[in-house]
């Protein structure tokens, strides 16, 4: 609890209303969308500018309180849980789109505009802004720029850090700082834009950004083929790209995933095949076509048992329920998901699931994978319980040991939900002890007192390699 | 004390499948007002979660909290882990109010509408008949002018006048008949479920559901002994009292022996359709709960089935007509496209889509008299979307969410320019088939 002389500091900047010290508020900012993590903050301030977030560092530094910055909670790293307490600063009053630049094709937005939001304001206008991570419809942009999030559209338009441009920050000292602004090129000093990107909030807290629009597409196709072999499915996937296509959606489902999700929705998927793989183009009406005919004829030549091109959009919409009700099927089987997130070259995308189904096995787990076959990005989601502490030290080894498998292949331990708490442990695996130096060293030049989100990114402890047991 | 009865009352299991991805918060229209994560789904399940794991004593914030909640149900669907959000709300009240010490006033208004009034049919018509005196003697008109509702809270001034017609009669004593023939050939044996308020107050609606429904080939029996349904019960935290009735209900309609029970409230039939979860742990009700639940329908389904969508009447028109869907219809019994198809098949309408009719009107049972200022302030953001359309007719298909559009079109001095319509009055409007004189009024109040 801090003393009362400090919350009335805080209440004078935003007003009663916006700073909440009762329980019941305290436990509402106590989790995120992490399973199984949960700790209280001391108070919780809903600042409304740039202006009230500086005067809170000021008071936060002044009498070292930990601050923890919110979007909309919806990480998957723990990244805003409040562990040490302190002050859960959250942005979600900040959600004002500042402009839309149809000059230099730009948005300017506060960080708690919704991703979703973004993309309708410009869609409105023929615009658009790629990423889409799977939770746009309550992720903040703010949350997405601090974690560099990702989404269906990756592999083609890249992620969040290829879109900012240029942020405005408040330091842990209360100054505001600006980065980059409404330029292509900028290469004056270190680019602290792209440091602020991917920085979880540990760095400054992001009060506008910059974000850079393109035309949006003409159409939109999408199609589904099926496997009998995964390492057939991956062979697609990398034969496509070859062949010099880029789509702008390539998505797969393992075959626990195709299981459940036909158990739910129904929709015929056939489940006695090993993967599916979802596979979209937008673009030019005929170039479009031209893509979808050849991708379906690569997919035929590496022995895809089905191939379903959507004609109408009634056809689209069913092709994608399979991709889209993944995670709900999944989450219906057991009372806890446990979602993750690793990262491979794509061409090693066959050997890594090959890798997680051993080691679910071994582990007598319950771990289907669906993911970004384009880009890598691997979700194996485990269903579990986690009132079950046995199994829960299970699943907990067991993700250790895909996380240095990942690494072995040349991947990495995250590829868009973040370290947080979470990964903090395997840090080390991916940047080497050097690497960690480094980071604590810039940490330091922003954050001194180490006030911006506590144990987040760099564990106390890191974790020692698990020996891997291959078959 | 309220920790150990909610620990008693929660489903714990399904309290832990929430999976706190936050995807119900952009549905919820508590949360989009306030902002606060505690004034959203997945805040209120972490709230019921922290108390069931010991992590806070519920205190009056809790209390409070769990009250703002509208009921509304729009977390539901868009849940990916298919969290009974509505279940857990009515559980968590019927905890609260397990220990709440009302003052005695409103306990003493509790009790008689809980027990003495709403299970009560005939008290119920009695209450009408005596309104109905209030509104016909010219008595209703003299209080109006003399000023002296200006003590009662401006909600329920605004409700007052927009009160319609009561009667002292249920639907089936205006027919002389509790089993009405079906007209031509007979399609459907189907049970009316014909609600405590609504045979009050919306007793046109009514008869105008038998009328649909006998055109559209159903034989219909207003079966005897049907009660209240109990949604008012069981969303105010009086499930106990929610089970009787559910009991009353379901023998009454076993006896009539129907095919289909139908209902044409949406906040009623969202319960009929959840008898089987209510006395899930009853074994003597069980099975006879299954075949209750597993029979009811909106009366919009009925009729987007059995008639043939070309055979409507024109309206004179041409008229728009838009649509704001009750939530319990929608959230609770996944009614949404066929009061739409029923609206777009009529002639002479033009159908327009409401922006964010799939929002709660701030009616939500009698929310909007104990949470004036958030019901106020949907139903304002409400009728600005309604104003946007430009429609002559606003049609609903809940007699709570049809008050307060009327209610609101007072509010936002559209009075010239709108109505608002229960479906089924509008589409009674629209019949043309001949041989309606079975189900004609017979007695007058
Ligand atoms: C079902 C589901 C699907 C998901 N799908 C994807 C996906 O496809 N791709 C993907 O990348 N992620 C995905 N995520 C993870 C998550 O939604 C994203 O990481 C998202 O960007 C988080 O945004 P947020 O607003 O919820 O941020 P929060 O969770 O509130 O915060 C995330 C981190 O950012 C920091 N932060 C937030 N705002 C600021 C700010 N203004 N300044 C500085 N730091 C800040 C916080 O301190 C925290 O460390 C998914 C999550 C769920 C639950
Ligand atoms: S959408 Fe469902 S699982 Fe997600 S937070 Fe809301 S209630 Fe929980
Ligand atoms: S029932 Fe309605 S008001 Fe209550 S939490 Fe769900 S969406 Fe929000």
């Amino acid at each position: 609890m801090l003393p009362e002389h400090i919350r009335s500091e805080l209440r004078a900047i935003v007003g009663e209303q916006h700073c909440l010290d009762k329980q019941e508020a305290l436990v509402a900012y106590s989790y995120d969308a992490t399973p199984m993590q949960q700790s209280l903050p001391d108070v919780v301030v809903m600042p409304n500018s740039t202006e009230e977030v500086a005067q809170i560092m000021r008071v936060a530094a002044k009498h070292q309180i930990p601050v923890v910055t919110r979007g909309a909670g919806s990480n998957l790293c723990a990244g805003t849980i409040p562990v040490g307490g302190g002050i859960v600063l959250v942005l979600n009053r900040m959600n004002r789109i500042v402009e839309i630049d149809e000059q230099n094709l730009t948005i300017t937005v506060e960080p708690g505009v919704r991703t979703s939001d973004i993309h309708q304001a410009v869609e409105a206008r023929g615009l658009f802004y790629p990423p889409d991570p799977g939770s746009m419809v309550i992720s903040t942009i703010g949350g997405n720029i601090a974690l560099n999030s990702g989404g269906l559209r990756g592999l083609k338009y890249g992620t969040t850090k290829d879109y900012v441009l240029g942020l405005e920050a408040v330091l842990p000292n209360g100054e505001i700082i600006r980065t980059g602004g409404k330029l292509m090129k900028d290469v004056a000093g270190y680019d602290l834009t792209k440091l602020l990107v991917g920085s979880e909030g540990t760095l400054a807290i992001i009060t506008q950004a910059i974000l850079k629009l393109i035309p949006k597409p003409q159409t939109q196709r999408v199609m589904l083929a099926m496997y009998a072999d995964m390492s057939q499915a991956a062979r697609s996937v990398s034969d496509i790209i070859a062949n010099r296509i880029i789509p702008g959606t390539l998505e797969f489902l393992d075959q626990g995933t195709i299981r459940v999700v036909e158990d739910f929705k129904q929709i015929g998927l056939p489940t006695d095949v090993a993967a599916i793989l979802l596979i979209g183009q937008d673009g030019e009406p005929q170039s479009v076509d031209r893509d979808v005919e050849r991708i379906a004829e690569i997919c035929r030549k590496n022995d895809a048992v089905q191939i379903k091109v959507a004609t109408t959009p009634e056809e689209a919409e069913e092709v994608m329920t399979a991709r889209r009700s993944a995670l709900a099927a999944l989450s219906r089987m057991r009372p806890t998901t446990i979602l993750e997130d690793a990262t491979v070259p794509r061409a090693q995308i066959a050997p890594m699931v090959a890798a997680i189904q051993e080691i679910t096995e071994r582990y007598g787990l319950h771990i289907c994978t669906f993911g970004h076959a384009g880009d890598g990005n691997l979700h194996p989601t485990c269903m579990t319980d986690a009132r079950n502490h046995e199994e829960i030290e299970r699943v907990e080894e067991a993700f250790a040991e895909i996380f240095a498998a990942a690494i072995d292949l040349g991947g990495t331990i995250t590829g868009e939900h973040g370290v947080g708490i979470v990964k903090a442990p395997y840090l080390e695996w991916k940047v080497g002890a050097a690497g960690i130096e480094v980071m604590k060293g810039i940490k330091k030049a922003f954050d001194p007192q180490g006030l911006l989100n506590p144990g987040k990114m760099f564990a106390k402890e890191s974790r020692n390699r698990v020996v891997i047991r291959r078959a | 004390m309220l920790k150990e009865a909610l620990i008693d009352k929660l489903d714990y299991e399904e309290l832990a499948n929430c999976m706190r991805c936050g995807f119900c918060q952009p549905a919820c229209p508590t949360f989009r007002e306030t902002g606060y994560e505690a004034a959203s789904p997945r805040g209120r399940i972490a709230l019921m979660k922290a108390v069931a794991d010991g992590v806070m004593e519920p205190d009056q914030d809790f209390v409070d909290q769990m009250n703002l909640c509208l009921g509304c149900r729009a977390c539901e669907p868009v849940c990916p882990a298919g969290v009974p959000y509505g279940q857990l709300i009515e559980q968590t009240r019927e905890a609260i109010e397990q220990v709440q010490e009302h003052p005695p006033w409103v306990k003493a208004v509790r009790k008689i509408a809980f027990t003495h009034l709403f299970p009560r049919q005939d008290r119920l018509y009695r209450l009408g008949s005596l309104l109905h005196l209030y509104q016909r003697s010219g008595l209703q008109k003299v209080v109006q002018k003399l000023g002296v509702l200006r003590v009662l809270p401006k909600q329920l001034r605004e409700m007052e006048a927009i009160m319609p017609e009561a009667t002292g009669k249920g639907v089936s004593e205006y027919l002389g008949a509790r089993v009405i023939p079906a007209v031509g050939e007979r399609k459907r044996r189907v049970g009316m479920f014909h609600g405590c308020i609504m045979d009050v107050l919306f007793n046109e609606t009514n008869l105008n559901t038998v009328r649909l429904l006998a055109e559209a080939g159903c034989e219909v029996v207003i079966a005897e002994g049907q009660v209240c349904c109990g949604a008012l019960h069981a969303h105010s935290g009086e499930r106990e009292a929610a089970k009787d009735l559910a009991r009353k209900n379901i023998a009454a309609f076993r006896e009539a022996d129907v095919d289909v029970i139908v209902s044409n409230a949406g906040g009623c039939g969202a319960l009929l359709q959840e008898y089987d979860h209510l006395l899930a742990h009853d074994p003597d009700w069980e099975e006879d709960a299954k075949w209750f639940s597993s029979r009811v329908k909106d009366i919009s389904e009925v009729l987007a089935e059995l008639v043939e969508p070309d055979s409507w009447g024109a309206l004179p028109g041409p008229v728009r007509v838009t649509y704001q869907s009750s939530c319990h219809l929608r959230n609770g019994m996944k009614v949404t496209k066929e009061p739409v198809s029923l609206l777009q098949s009529i002639p002479g309408a033009t159908y327009v889509p409401l922006r964010e009719g799939d929002r709660c009107c701030g009616s939500a049972g009698i929310y909007n008299l104990v949470q004036p200022e958030m019901a106020g302030n949907l139903l304002d953001e409400k009728m600005g979307h309604v104003a946007a359309t430009q429609a002559d007719i606003l049609v609903t298909s809940n007699p709570g969410c049809l008050l307060q559009m009327k209610a609101g079109i007072k509010r936002a001095g559209l009075e010239d320019r709108m109505e608002a319509v229960h479906l089924v009055d509008l589409l009674a409007r629209v019949r043309t088939k001949t041989g309606t004189a079975s189900v004609e009024r017979r007695g007058s109040s």
